[in-house]
């Protein structure tokens, strides 16, 4: 497979596109054969004149109910198959009727073809870390990325600016236009909101540094156990246990316990959120399991012990879910002894609440 | 909800009154030489100039031709033989910004300050802009870890604090060529998190919002003396280290512990104390109480806790501590560590 540059930024302005640019020039400088797959000029002028000498292919137009959408040519590319193609957004959702439903499959197609991919996106896109985004900025971010996506990358380079910077420029009209800047101030621009993106993309830098060290200290592998059930929470639970096994490079599992005959017997709102959590966990590439017990602690822990697991992840518990009298019977606690030597994480729902504090 | 004491807000409107006659300091962090600091520089220093602002070059070290090329479109203000800045020269034509590149360079004996760093100070003491660069490699509290990994010793360095000053950092970032430079661009991307989330804080306390937005991750053992504390404090050491987190271990003491029981606590802290953890000792009757109570002062978002079948150690604070520490620590993850009973000191 050819090789996967992603330029990380944190938000809309920081400059990804422009940095993409300006390496494309590099390379195309040093006589290599680069063109521009896609690129989102957004009416930014220093970006704009990056482009001068780079070979664009035409986008392909698509229409859908009436409206005319232009999207990547993925196909053209191939036919053209240059050594680099530059490719901006790479978390953009393509409009119905392409062929595939994401841009960074259609890289994936460019890179099995061989052709060498430099493409950009905001932290913010990460599927991991959806949650910590909610909480940091309140807003439901629907384009993601599965992390092993960004595994699959050579090199992801951080684009940096400070905050501060970041606003002038979008008081000076560079980032958008005056109305959408103004409403882009009252939302995702505070300052708070974008330093807590700026750590968050530091540090997934740094990790991502790490990860492709060449000496990995082969410290005792952990092997990691989600729970899943109905819950909501069980999303949040997935995203973390998958994060926490990147960062320990442990294995990781998804194990539903189901009572009686399996899935056809619960409940239909039921059965389709389970089935919407295990897809979940299989789309970030999880192994996923569903076993029939009666005992949902009982059987966890004795997949836990025949499959070697280290480590437990539960949904913490919440003390006014929870009377009085029944604490005795909390399903954590039952888990906790029946899995005897085998350590439990319970996770709790970071979403801040109102009135706290 | 904490409001910021009167002694606060008035240290915080002196620093403004001196912050607004005051120059801005921006520093540009790079990991390596060659990483592209200079280019990075000229280039937000020719932006600002097509926006209107008095831009001079004092010092650059650019040298490759592209840079050369951004450069002729400078006014430079030569430096004295020798190398330093003519601070003279810069405090006659008194320019809104100046661009200076090597921040951690050494004076020549007989200047007016020992380091560059000074100088800067001194032209921002004038109301001048600066825009300057560094190496990870002269950041002093680094040294140590840096020299490690390089095996070569510098003799410049610019205390932490210095730059911490700066209004701003940024870091410029570029792959690393080899397994050495990898592990310093990672050093430079932490530290440069954590200049971020000291930032962070600042503002969540300026605006009076105690919420942690759990951007870093902080850890606290909790240790007694029958707790599996080496194993519990390693793999907290592992996590810290892997989410460039920070390790706490808290025990919560007792009057009447046992001569074994306390040799086997002292043992337990020696262990922390080699993982270079933030260490607690607490008091308080009540274990769950005691513990929350520190970990919400310190923004703890995960607490290690020892779990064993037997109860015997855990009755003397009360009934269940693993599950009210569960029930009760809010957005904290708890992570259980089963616990070997010791059949000879339990009870």
């Amino acid at each position: 497979m050819a090789e996967l540059r992603i330029i990380l930024g944190y938000a809309a302005g920081v400059g990804k596109t422009y940095r993409m640019l300006q390496e494309g020039q590099d390379l195309k400088a040093a006589g290599r054969d680069v063109v521009i797959g896609y690129f989102e000029p957004h009416a930014r002028k220093d970006t704009i004149a990056l482009t001068e000498g780079l070979e664009f292919v035409p986008r392909r137009v698509i229409e859908y109910r009436g409206r005319q959408f232009e999207e990547m040519d993925t196909d053209a590319i191939l036919a053209r198959h240059p050594e680099i193609c530059l490719v901006d957004e790479f978390p953009h959702t393509n409009v119905p009727g392409s062929a595939r439903a994401k841009r960074w499959e259609d890289v994936m197609v460019l890179l099995n073809a061989g052709i060498d991919v430099i493409t950009t996106m905001n932290i913010q896109h990460l599927e991991s870390l959806n949650d910590r985004v909610r909480q940091v900025s309140g807003i439901e971010v629907r384009e993601t990325i599965p992390d092993w996506v960004l595994k699959q990358a050579a090199e992801i380079v951080f684009v940096d600016l400070t905050p501060g910077a970041l606003l002038n420029r979008l008081d000076r009209g560079v980032v958008y236009a005056p109305e959408k800047a103004k409403r882009a101030r009252e939302n995702f621009f505070r300052e708070p909101t974008l330093a807590a993106l700026r750590e968050l993309a530091l540090r997934q830098t740094a990790h991502e540094v790490d990860l492709r060290q060449a000496e990995q200290d082969v410290a005792a592998a952990e092997r990691i156990l989600i729970h899943v059930t109905e819950a909501t929470s069980t999303l949040a639970l997935i995203r973390r246990g998958r994060r926490v096994a990147d960062y320990l490079r442990a294995d990781c599992f998804a194990v539903c316990v189901l009572p009686g005959a399996g899935l056809q017997e619960l409940a239909p709102e039921i059965r389709q959120a389970v089935e919407r959590h295990l897809n979940f966990a299989r789309m970030l590439h999880i192994d996923t399991r569903i076993l029939n017990a009666a005992d949902p602690a009982e059987a966890l822990a004795a997949f836990a012990h025949t499959n070697a697991i280290t480590q437990i992840f539960l949904v913490k518990p919440e003390r006014q879910k929870i009377p009085f009298f029944a604490a005795k019977q909390l399903f954590a606690m039952r888990l906790i002894r029946a899995a005897r030597d085998i350590q439990v994480t319970l996770v709790a729902d970071r979403t801040p609440r109102a009135g706290s504090g | 909800m904490a409001r910021p004491d009167p002694e606060e807000l008035l240290r915080r409107l002196e620093a403004e009154e001196r912050h607004q006659s005051r120059g801005r300091l921006k520093i540009l962090l790079g990991y390596a030489p060659g990483v592209g600091k200079s280019f990075r520089m000229l280039d937000e220093g020719r932006r600002r100039k097509a926006r209107g602002q008095d831009v001079v070059v004092a010092c650059t070290q650019a040298t490759q031709e592209e840079a050369a090329g951004l450069l002729a479109t400078f006014e430079v203000i030569p430096p004295l033989p020798g190398g330093a800045i003519d601070l003279d020269a810069v405090h006659r034509r008194r320019p809104g910004m100046c661009l200076i590149d090597g921040l951690a360079w050494t004076n020549p004996p007989g200047s007016k300050h020992p380091q560059r760093w000074q100088d800067i100070e001194e032209l921002l003491a004038a109301g001048i802009g600066v825009i300057a660069t560094i190496n990870l490699q002269y950041v002093a509290e680094r040294q140590e870890r840096v020299e490690a990994i390089r095996g070569r010793h510098v003799r410049e360095s610019v205390p932490e604090s210095f730059l911490r000053t700066a209004d701003d950092i940024e870091v410029v970032d570029a792959p690393a060529l080899d397994a050495t430079l990898a592990e310093l661009r990672e050093i430079a991307l932490v530290l440069a998190a954590e200049v971020v989330d000291s930032q962070l804080s600042e503002y969540l306390k300026r605006d009076g919002i105690a919420q942690s937005y759990g951007v870093h991750e902080r850890i606290l053992v909790c240790i007694t003396p029958r707790s599996n504390a080496a194993l519990m404090i390693e793999r907290a050491h592992l996590q810290a280290e892997r989410f460039h987190g920070d390790l706490f271990v808290a025990c919560v003491e007792q009057d009447n512990l046992s001569d074994a029981d306390r040799q086997m606590l002292d043992q337990n802290l020696e262990t922390a104390r080699r993982a270079n953890a933030h260490i607690a000792l607490l008091r308080g009757s009540d274990f769950v109480q005691t513990i929350l109570r520190f970990a919400e002062k310190e923004n703890i978002t995960q607490i290690f806790v020892g779990h064993s079948q037997r109860t015997g150690f855990w009755q003397r604070f009360g009934a269940n501590p693993v599950e009210r520490l569960i029930l009760e620590s809010g957005g904290m993850d708890i992570r259980i560590f089963p616990q070997q009973t010791r059949a000879q000191t339990d009870g």
